[in-house]
Formats: C-alpha cells, sequence, structure tokens
C-alpha cells in the first residue's frame, strides 16, 4: 500500500463492514486493544486527584517522563521511541472547530453591555465586502430563517426583515483567538491557530492524563462551553483528517491510524481543506468524496494538479490528510523542555500554596537532567479562558526548588488571577547545563552561588535592572570613564589609574553655580551653590578635559576641572565649560561635579 | 550547586560572644579590627563627602586587620533622593581611595525597599560590606528595622554601614553610631595653595562597647584610618600630618 502507484479503492463492502457485523481479524485486534487501553486507563490515577499533585506536562506518567528527559532510556526504549516518531500516523492530532466563534464573542460582548438580543432574535455579523457589506457569521435563528455566510446584507434583510446586523470585528477575533490557543495549552504543550474558526492540538501523550481520548474531548467540549464556545471536536492521526472529522465527522469522533482510510473515504471533497475553486472544479469532475478521488490514479492526478499551490492542490491535502506528507503542528515557540503542572480540583485565586510543590518537581527534572534554568515562567490558566504568567530571571543556572520558590514570593501579586484558575503550570524557559559544585567543609562554596542568588532575590522584588555592577572603561571624559552594565556582569578588575584626584561621588547632571567672584586665573573666589554662598579656601588645578572629538557632537567645549575646598572644609570638584573666546559660545559657565571625600 | 552558607549564629551564641568580647577594644589603637555589625553615620551637612569617606576608610582598616582578605563584592544602596543630591559612587575616587573591590549597586525608591535589601544583603556571607545611604528620618527606619539589620549582621559576618543624611540621630539599636564632618585639609606637600589629605571630625556619640568620644580622624596611605584628639592633632608637627 506504501509503494504503488495507486491509492487503494475502497469497495463499498469494506465500507459497510463494522455494520453488517462481520467479525474480521481486523475487528478483534481492535477490540482486544481497546481492552487493553481500558484496562490501562483503570490504572492510572483519576485527573482531578485532590492533592493536586505537581505532574510533569507532555506526555509519560511523571517517573517515566523523569527518566526520558535524564537521559536514562535504555537503547531499547529509545528506538521504540525513535520508531514512533518515524510512523507517519503515530501522532495524535485534536483539532477543534468553532463553528460559531465570532458570533458567540460577539454576544458575549452584547452581553456584558446589557445589550444582548433574545435567543430567537436572527443576529448577523456583516464585514465590508466589494458591494456593500457581506455576512460574516450568523446565529442559529438567523440561520434558520436562510441568512448564510457570504451573502450580501441587502438581500438576506429582504429575506429576513427583523435580522439585526452588526460589523464583525475580525481583528479582534483574530486576536481572542490566539489567546484561546495559548490558553488550549492546558490540555497539551503544542497547540497552534488553525484557520480563522479553529485550534488543533498534538495531543501526542498526553490523553492519558486525562483519562484517554474520549473523556479528553468530552472535558475540552465542557471547558469550552462553560466558555460560551460551542465547539466541535475530533482526534485523528494527522492533521487534516481531524480537521476533516471536527467538521464533517460524527460527535467528538476519535480514529485510530488503521481506520483511516475507511473513515476518510465517505467524506466529501471540501473535508480536505481545499479552496472553494478547487472544489467546484473536482465536483465538476464528478469526485465528490475523498474515497472517490483517492481512486483516482495518482499519476493523473500529480499531471493535472502540477502546478497548483497547496490549498488548491487535491493530492497534496490528500496525502496530508492521509499522512503521506507530513504536517506537525507548528505553535509560534517551541515548548520548553522542562515543565510541570498542578491541576486544581477547584478554581482559586491565589497560587501561592503550589507554587513550592512545583518548584521541587521542577528542580527534581533538571537535577536528573544535570541542567539548570536560567529564566522560569508561572502561568495560571482561567476559569475565563485567558491566560496570565509572571516570568523571572535568574543570574545563575540553578536548580534550587527552595530558591526558586522564595523568588515568587512578591511577584505573584501581578498574577491576574480573574475569576479564578484551575491549572498551574511552572516552565523553565531557559536552561543550562549545571556541574555539581563541591562545597567548602565549613560552608558556602567559591563560584559566587550567595551572591548570585542575592542579585535573583532583589531582581525578582524590585526588577530586573536594578541591581547594577558598575565597571571602569577608556574614556577620559569623567561621566563616560565608568559604565553601569546590569549586574550579573563579568567582573572587571578595577585598577586604580594614577592621576589628578577624582571624586567620591559624582552627579548625574553638573549642577550650575552661581559666580559671585570671579577672579582672572584659577577658580571663583566666591560662588552660590544650592542656595549657599561659599568661600574658596584652596584649590588646585586646573586638569584640562577636551572633548572626545570622535564621539561628542561638534558644538562641545573643553572643561577646566578644579578641586577645591570651601572655608568650611566641603571639597568639590568644579569645572568651567569652555574657555572665554573659543568661538564655541558666550561666558563659559562653572559646574559642580563631584564631591571629595 | 549544593552551597550551604554558613550556619547563622543563634542568639545564645551572639550573647556568649558579646559576653566574652576581648577586653573591648585597645584604647591607644581604637580604628582596629572591630566585629561585623550596624554601624551609623550622620553626615554633618548633607552634602559633605566625609561620611562617605569615612565609612570606606573604616572598612578597609577593618579589612586589613582581618584575615584572608578577599575581593568579595560591596552591596551599595542608595535611596533616589540622595543619588539626586549626593550623586553615585565614583569607580574611580573609590579606587583612589583604596577599593578596588566589585560593586553591586542598587538605587530603590522607598526606604522599605532600601532597608529589605540592606537585610538581603547583610544575610548572604558572599558580600564583603553593605552600605546603605538613605535620606532623612523614615518612618520605616524604627528601633525594629536597626535591631533586625544588626542581628542579622552579626549572625553572618557581614558589616553593615548606614550613611544617613539630613537626618536625626532617632532611637535605634546600630552599635555604633557617629557623626562625621569634614575639617580643612591638610596642607599638600607640594602645593601650599591646594587641599592635602583630608581630615574628619569624628564623633563617636553612642556605642556599646566602647566609651564615646571624639577625634579627628584621617585616613592613611596605606588604608588605616587615624583617631587621634583634636589637641593632639593641633599639637603635632607639621610634618606628621602631612600623611
Amino acid at each position: 500500500m506504501k509503494h504503488e502507484d495507486k491509492l487503494p479503492v475502497l469497495s463499498q463492502t469494506a465500507q459497510q463492514a463494522p455494520q453488517t457485523g462481520d467479525k474480521t481479524a481486523f475487528d478483534e485486534a481492535l477490540s482486544v486493544l481497546r481492552g487493553a487501553l481500558e484496562a490501562d486507563l483503570r490504572q492510572l490515577p483519576r485527573q482531578d486527584s485532590p492533592a493536586a499533585r505537581p505532574a510533569w506536562r507532555a506526555g509519560g506518567d511523571p517517573g517515566k517522563a523523569r527518566a526520558d528527559r535524564a537521559g536514562a532510556a535504555t537503547p531499547a526504549q529509545r528506538e521504540g521511541r525513535d520508531r514512533d516518531e518515524r510512523n507517519p500516523l503515530g501522532r495524535r492530532i485534536t483539532a477543534i472547530h468553532l463553528p460559531r466563534f465570532a458570533m458567540e464573542r460577539w454576544q458575549k460582548w452584547a452581553a456584558g453591555r446589557n445589550d444582548a438580543p433574545p435567543d430567537d432574535l436572527p443576529v448577523a455579523l456583516a464585514v465590508e465586502g466589494p458591494h456593500g457589506p457581506v455576512i460574516h457569521a450568523t446565529n442559529r435563528p438567523a440561520e434558520q430563517a436562510g441568512v448564510h455566510r457570504g451573502a450580501r446584507v441587502v438581500d438576506m434583510r429582504a429575506l429576513c426583515p427583523e435580522l439585526r446586523v452588526d460589523y464583525a470585528d475580525l481583528a479582534g477575533d483574530r486576536a481572542a483567538l490566539e489567546r484561546l490557543m495559548l490558553w488550549a495549552r492546558r490540555w497539551c504543550p503544542w497547540t497552534a491557530v488553525d484557520g480563522d474558526d479553529g485550534l488543533v492540538l498534538d495531543t501526542t501523550g498526553s490523553d492519558h492524563l486525562m483519562g484517554g481520548e474520549a473523556a479528553m474531548l468530552r472535558g475540552m467540549e465542557e471547558e469550552l462551553s462553560r466558555l460560551g464556545l460551542s465547539a466541535a471536536l475530533a482526534v485523528a492521526p494527522t492533521h487534516g483528517a481531524a480537521w476533516a472529522l471536527a467538521r464533517f465527522g460524527r460527535v467528538r469522533e476519535v480514529c485510530a491510524p488503521d481506520r483511516l482510510a475507511l473513515r476518510m473515504g465517505p467524506m466529501p471533497v471540501r473535508a480536505l481543506r481545499l479552496r472553494g475553486d478547487a472544489v467546484q472544479l473536482l465536483n465538476r469532475l464528478g469526485l465528490k468524496t475523498v474515497g472517490d478521488l483517492a481512486a483516482v490514479p495518482r499519476l493523473s492526478l500529480a499531471r493535472r494538479f502540477n502546478r497548483a499551490e497547496l490549498p488548491d492542490n487535491p493530492l497534496l491535502r490528500l496525502d496530508q490528510m492521509m499522512g503521506r506528507l507530513a504536517e506537525p503542528v507548528s505553535p509560534p515557540e517551541e515548548p520548553p523542555r522542562f515543565a510541570v503542572q498542578s491541576r486544581l480540583a477547584d478554581p482559586v485565586a491565589d497560587p501561592s500554596d503550589w507554587v513550592p510543590g512545583l518548584c521541587d518537581e521542577l528542580c527534581g527534572g533538571l537535577a536528573a537532567a544535570g541542567m539548570g534554568a536560567r529564566q522560569v515562567r508561572l502561568t495560571v490558566y482561567r476559569t475565563d479562558g485567558e491566560v496570565s504568567s509572571v516570568s523571572l530571571r535568574l543570574a545563575q543556572a540553578s536548580r534550587d526548588g527552595a530558591h526558586m520558590a522564595r523568588l515568587f514570593d512578591g511577584r505573584l501579586d501581578r498574577i491576574d488571577p480573574g475569576f479564578g484558575f484551575d491549572l498551574i503550570t511552572l516552565e523553565a524557559g531557559l536552561t543550562e547545563p549545571v556541574d555539581r559544585v563541591q562545597t567548602r567543609i565549613e560552608g558556602g562554596s567559591d563560584d559566587g552561588t550567595e551572591v548570585a542568588r542575592l542579585m535573583d532575590r532583589i531582581g525578582a522584588r524590585l526588577g530586573p535592572g536594578t541591581l547594577r555592577s558598575p565597571a571602569l572603561s577608556h574614556s577620559h571624559i569623567p561621566e563616560r570613564a565608568e559604565r553601569w552594565p546590569h549586574a550579573p556582569a563579568g567582573r572587571a578588575a578595577a585598577t586604580a589609574p594614577a592621576g589628578p584626584d577624582r571624586p567620591l561621588h559624582l552627579f548625574d547632571t553638573p549642577e550650575e553655580i552661581r559666580v559671585l567672584y570671579a577672579v582672572p586665573e584659577g577658580p571663583p573666589a566666591q560662588f552660590v551653590w544650592r542656595r549657599v554662598p561659599r568661600r574658596v579656601a584652596r584649590f588646585s588645578g586646573p586638569e584640562r578635559i577636551a572633548p572626545e572629538w570622535w564621539a561628542d557632537s561638534p558644538g562641545t567645549r573643553l572643561r577646566d576641572y578644579y578641586k577645591v575646598e570651601s572655608d568650611h572644609g566641603l571639597r568639590l570638584w568644579i569645572y568651567r565649560d569652555g574657555v572665554l573666546g573659543d568661538q564655541r559660545g558666550h561666558m563659559p559657565q562653572w559646574f559642580v561635579h563631584g564631591v571629595f571625600r | 550547586m549544593h552551597s550551604a552558607p554558613p550556619p547563622p549564629k543563634t542568639a545564645t551564641q551572639l550573647l556568649r560572644g558579646r559576653a566574652t568580647r576581648p577586653g573591648q577594644t585597645d584604647r591607644t589603637d581604637e580604628a582596629s579590627v572591630s566585629a561585623p555589625t550596624l554601624a551609623e553615620v550622620f553626615a554633618d551637612s548633607p552634602m559633605d563627602g566625609a561620611a562617605t569617606g569615612f565609612v570606606l576608610a573604616r572598612l578597609r582598616a577593618d579589612q586589613a586587620g582581618r584575615k584572608g582578605a578577599t575581593d568579595k563584592p560591596i552591596l551599595w544602596v542608595q535611596d533616589r533622593v540622595t543619588r539626586r543630591d549626593m550623586g553615585r559612587p565614583y569607580l574611580h575616587g573609590l579606587a583612589q581611595a583604596g577599593h578596588d573591590r566589585p560593586i553591586l549597586y542598587a538605587c530603590v525608591g522607598k526606604a522599605a525597599d532600601l532597608l529589605w535589601v540592606l537585610e538581603q544583603g547583610v544575610g548572604c556571607p558572599g558580600l564583603g560590606a553593605v552600605i546603605g545611604e538613605l535620606w532623612g528620618d523614615p518612618p520605616a527606619l524604627d528601633f525594629t528595622a536597626t535591631k533586625r539589620l544588626a542581628m542579622r549582621a552579626e549572625a553572618h559576618g557581614v558589616p553593615c554601614w548606614l550613611i544617613r543624611r539630613g537626618g536625626q540621630a532617632n532611637l535605634s539599636a546600630a552599635r555604633e553610631r557617629w557623626r562625621v564632618g569634614s575639617l580643612q585639609s591638610l596642607t599638600h606637600p607640594d602645593d601650599s595653595r591646594a587641599p592635602g589629605a583630608p581630615v574628619w571630625q569624628a564623633d563617636l556619640f553612642r556605642a556599646r562597647w566602647r566609651p564615646p568620644g571624639q577625634w579627628v580622624a584621617r585616613p592613611m596611605q596605606d588604608g588605616g584610618l587615624h583617631l587621634d584628639h583634636g589637641m593632639e592633632q593641633n599639637a603635632a608637627p607639621p610634618e606628621e600630618r602631612t600623611g
């Protein structure tokens, strides 16, 4: 079947085989498989265990997942996994179709304004078309009255005079769907938006956490209906098949890999995710179902649709549906390798009780893999279909659960819990290999771990940019002679530069002083700084610092610095900005730039 | 990756250490090594650099007297008002004052945050010292806060210096409380018109382990801090004063 030029022709008897009740070997194998699956399910713990124990995300039971992550899998296991990955029908893809997403979103919005129409009133959303507004979405009464998508609003008004029309918010719908896609990560880590009205999830290895695929689909539908969304769901080995089953299949259909060809045969060609023109073309050719199309010799199809793009190419779409052409679910960003979750029985508003357990579990997995986290993110999945998260960075890769939990102390206030959440995940976004470090016998270690943790704590509470570690840089302009990088910076050796005195405190912006008594040479004999007149008792200088022509703007003036001591013992660093007659401005002004010890 | 911090001293150990403190300190060398604790330094006038210089000189003297001088970083915390009025610490000046250890600097807005950062720093044995610069008399800086800082500093062995500008010497648990102001500097050895080595008026008005007193302090070239009485300062021959 794999290497044939033609696709198998699905005979009528094969399609009716389940209905006629013939007990073939295939059906027996299936029932045995199902029995084994159910026995397996009975042994697994229920998803809503009261302890809300942290569990690893994405496949496998926690112990096995940790063993896998630790790289401790035996060669046989690894081989088995590789074989699974190579099997084109080895994955389980869930498609969620939200047929009335735009309408239901509009209804929720209208209900929020106390403007929702009664359920039996026809409502439609419209978008601007080339010849006036066109229907974009309808509710059920409007659909029953004959209003259909793509028709002009004026025509539909003639058909159904009481139709209420509002404009659709396409960008808002798209954004809402993307938020819903993030929220759908509660079920599995790989989720992506699928067209305008659907989501696609790669639930391979995730279904058993929710009690099997049938129970998982039931749970998904329930949770989506709680958000006010009507959904059609299906699980199949390929994206194309799941898409088709969600739209044209039975309610919550689960399709096993060996029944794929059987189930796809009677599907209409629209189920191939083709554009309207291509569907019309196939219908004109007399190919009404996927089975019809599959019966056509492959060579002819390939020749006929040689240059067609993917959405117009029935052969490529058929290959995607049957798993001959790979189509992985591609989420916007790659799911993290280390992630744990806690599923709660009831929605709560404060995640702090679960954070230590999650951190311990995550750090256990990191330790088993010899890794440490540089960035961790805590995400809560709210009951109102939103996701809220807080993330923090660590100065040094760490896998100390207590330290990590402590960093979340003040940050959890920034999570917006909405009306509560029932799933918490903790993921290590950025990981690094970490070696074990020998501690000294009297405690402490030489690698600066304690200081790194201090940086973490301060950064977590006051913001990551709070802590700086100044370092010298090569410049003779005083304010440029040091850099202020963020704290986890490499230690630069600070060597004491020989030269004239430098102040202990340097002002961010030099403060102008008013000269009371100027003398031709040297600093002013009397000046006012911060409204106090001061008399210069002694001074040293000048030290002339010229502008850096490669960095400064052309009009920058040179500075003459003096260290002056007032009669009260105050030692200041003052400078004159420019000299008289340097053609770069008027009278030079005086500034205080620093304070000596 | 496991690094247990040294076990903090219990209250009993702290009390016993205090009871058996070896002979206070030598009266002849009062700037000698002192155990890490919390000390407060009030600046005489708010825009005076003497307090910072005094703290740095004391830190350097303590560090030189202690065995195994290290390059542990210094945590330096300022509140925003101090940063605006007094500027930030300047590395070149610090290097000339003899400090080339790395600095971790934080500027925070609220006094409560500043005290929190100080407390975190004092609890971290990887730090060499903690310096906090605080403006005025914030309500958060009460007896309890200073007591916490002092106990924590003694338990973990990290000295903590609180530089206060424009504040009143209210109730505090700091073990030493100084008031420091600038005096006319010494004569420059090469230039009679130029200011020379700095001299400070150091007034220890409350101390736990020594009687209070007033000194004229000046930093030594070798890193120590020389304290002498005002009369001695005036009586000393000029060639010694140019240290």
